[in-house]
């Protein structure tokens, strides 16, 4: 049986699809971090597969994954940090708490 | 590899150079040294917003770099121009704020913080990869999170920084993955590259190429806040230290609109009645509505101003589709008469805020009988912002409707009348707060008189000059358009 492209580009939209819906309904602000993680990953299983099939000649898609990680990796360590001060100020980290602005 | 073309990067080169020097100082100058760090910023930074004005730096025509990943013109010169001398009328008017006691001991950071986004909107503006770009927008959105929960003794603050970060790297998702399929549709990340390819894939795939824009142009909108995108705007500007609200409501969205613009025409610029007219047709009537009917039920002054800077976005983006040299340049004239106003009315703010901590309309009932000056300043803000007559913002808003009327369909004629409507609405709420300063009596008054501080005078005196000049003096906007023309 051949692999085709198609056995990952379901994948990776399911994945990202399963992101955007975890991002909206979890209300534990790490779930929320981790919905995140899972699209920016399907993203990259998305360049590098349309890298790897449909353009081999060069590597743009390669090295634009290596970037995308290495960004996604910054998102997070800064998402965490802010998470934490959160959680200092409130003892909680639920985004359902964090609504007091709202007017 | 040939590095002289590194010399084609002066200003970034020369912002680099500002953002070490400031870092080295902070880190270590003897404490003592450090109480004029504000200062040695603000003057550094004024010596090279002068240097972006050098005939060299501005150059006579298009510059490409790096095998046509990085590119600069007489035209990217003049818009990062524009938002270095809105950078440096934040930076004077944060003075007494990072001085402020609880301030005092990351005041270094929030210079760092704010000139390395600063570099990130360069690289935005000047990236023509996607990759330079996606580095640049990150740069410049990431570090913004980090200095909107600087004041780590409030709540809110808190509460914005989540609430941006979230959205931020929500949007970056979005916005990567419809490159991936404009990635999958053309087979480069060059701007060049893709806009050649584009009619081709256009032919076979039009539905995968509307999701891939779609998807773009919702990642973008996310930093422009344009509406359906623009749930996080209100609670993150109120949250957020009132520096940094006025940095993220001018400067960063300046430099978002300018590089959507050039994605917008540069990459997608072939396919324009194809697929996304009329998604940004859509864009802008919802983004100037629904900010200012949000915008008329608002109490805090901040969120108010939110509300007032999304339909600003909006109008921001008519420039977008005047696809033309006259259109680009009513884009970054509106940005450059946006950013005094818009400032005029953040000073103002900040300085009550420093003085007695109030943000609440109510609290500026009777502000003209204690400051006459403050209310002066916030009116001749408030008459801009709105667009009338003699002040400079009615002269962008007259540039950027005229542009867009240029292309000359029934549609185009359907969208500067609903967005003229928009003016006059927007008319009744900027009215409320000079209602509220000039009109309304009360019998106590809850902002005393005070004298702001010399650096808070010295921005706002800047912001009224430009309000009354930009407008009457047409040298800026013929300038303008001549540089555009190169």
């Amino acid at each position: 049986m051949d692999i085709t492209i198609i056995y990952y580009l379901i994948p990776s939209l399911i994945m990202f699809c399963c992101g955007v819906y975890g991002f909206i309904t979890r209300r534990n602000m790490i779930a929320m971090l981790i919905s995140l993680e899972l699209m920016l990953n399907a993203v990259d299983i998305n360049f590098v597969v349309f890298n790897r099939y449909l353009y081999p000649e060069n590597m743009e898609g390669m090295f634009f994954t290596l970037f995308a990680i290495a960004i996604a990796a910054a998102e997070t360590a800064l998402a965490i940090a802010i998470i934490i001060n959160v959680f200092r100020s409130v003892k909680n980290i639920s985004a359902s708490d964090l609504s007091q602005m709202k007017h | 590899m040939d590095y002289s073309q590194f010399l084609a990067m002066k200003q970034e080169i020369g912002l680099l150079v500002l953002f070490l020097f400031v870092f080295l100082y902070d880190t270590f100058m003897p404490k003592h040294a450090l109480g004029c760090i504000g200062k040695v910023t603000c003057l550094l930074f004024g010596l090279f917003t002068l240097y972006g004005f050098c005939p060299s730096v501005i150059g006579d025509g298009v510059v490409d770099g790096f095998s046509g990943m990085y590119e600069t013109s007489p035209a990217i010169v003049a818009i990062k121009n524009i938002l270095n001398v809105g950078v440096l009328i934040v930076l004077i008017q944060s003075l007494k704020w990072t001085a402020s006691e609880h301030q005092v001991i990351r005041r270094g950071e929030f210079y760092e913080l704010l000139l390395i986004t600063l570099f990130g909107m360069y690289l935005m503006m000047s990236g023509r990869h996607f990759l330079v770009f996606i580095i640049g927008l990150e740069s410049a959105s990431l570090p913004l999170a980090a200095m909107v929960a600087l004041n780590k003794h409030r709540y809110e603050s808190h509460e914005a920084a989540a609430k941006y970060i979230m959205t931020a790297v929500f949007s970056s998702a979005v916005l990567l993955m419809g490159l991936s399929f404009v990635y999958g549709l053309t087979g480069s990340l060059y701007f060049g590259k893709i806009a050649s390819a584009m009619t081709a894939a256009s032919s076979v795939n039009v539905v995968m190429l509307v999701v891939a824009i779609a998807f773009v142009m919702s990642g973008v909108g996310f930093k422009l806040s344009l509406v359906p995108f623009h749930l996080w705007t209100a609670d993150v500007y109120q949250g957020a230290p009132t520096s940094v609200t006025s940095y993220l409501s001018v400067i960063s969205k300046g430099s978002a609109a300018f590089a959507f613009l050039v994605i917008l025409w540069q990459v997608f610029g072939t396919v324009y009645s194809l697929a996304w007219e009329w998604m940004l047709y859509a864009l802008i009537i919802l983004t100037i509505t629904v900010g200012n009917l949000f915008a008329i039920r608002q109490k805090n002054l901040k969120r108010f101003l939110a509300f007032s800077s999304i339909s600003q976005a909006g109008y921001i983006m008519l420039g977008i589709i005047g696809d033309n040299a006259m259109g680009e340049a009513a884009l970054m004239f509106y940005v450059l008469v946006y950013i005094f106003s818009n400032l005029a009315a953040f000073g103002v703010i900040g300085a009550i805020e420093n003085n007695c901590g109030k943000v609440s309309m109510d609290d500026y009932n009777g502000l003209y009988k204690t400051n006459p000056r403050l209310a002066v300043t916030m009116m001749l803000a408030m008459f801009s912002l709105a667009g009338i007559p003699p002040f400079a913002g009615f002269f962008s808003k007259f540039f950027i409707f005229t542009s867009a009327i240029n292309q000359g369909s029934i549609a185009i004629y359907v969208l500067v009348l609903i967005a003229l409507i928009n003016t006059i609405i927007s008319l009744y709420y900027y009215l409320l707060v000079v209602k509220a300063m000039f009109i309304k009596d009360v019998d106590e008054m809850t902002v005393a008189s005070f004298r702001s501080a010399f650096s808070e005078r010295l921005g706002m005196w800047i912001c009224v000059a430009g309000i009354l000049g930009l407008g009457l003096v047409s040298w800026f906007y013929d300038s303008l358009l001549c540089v555009v023309g190169l």
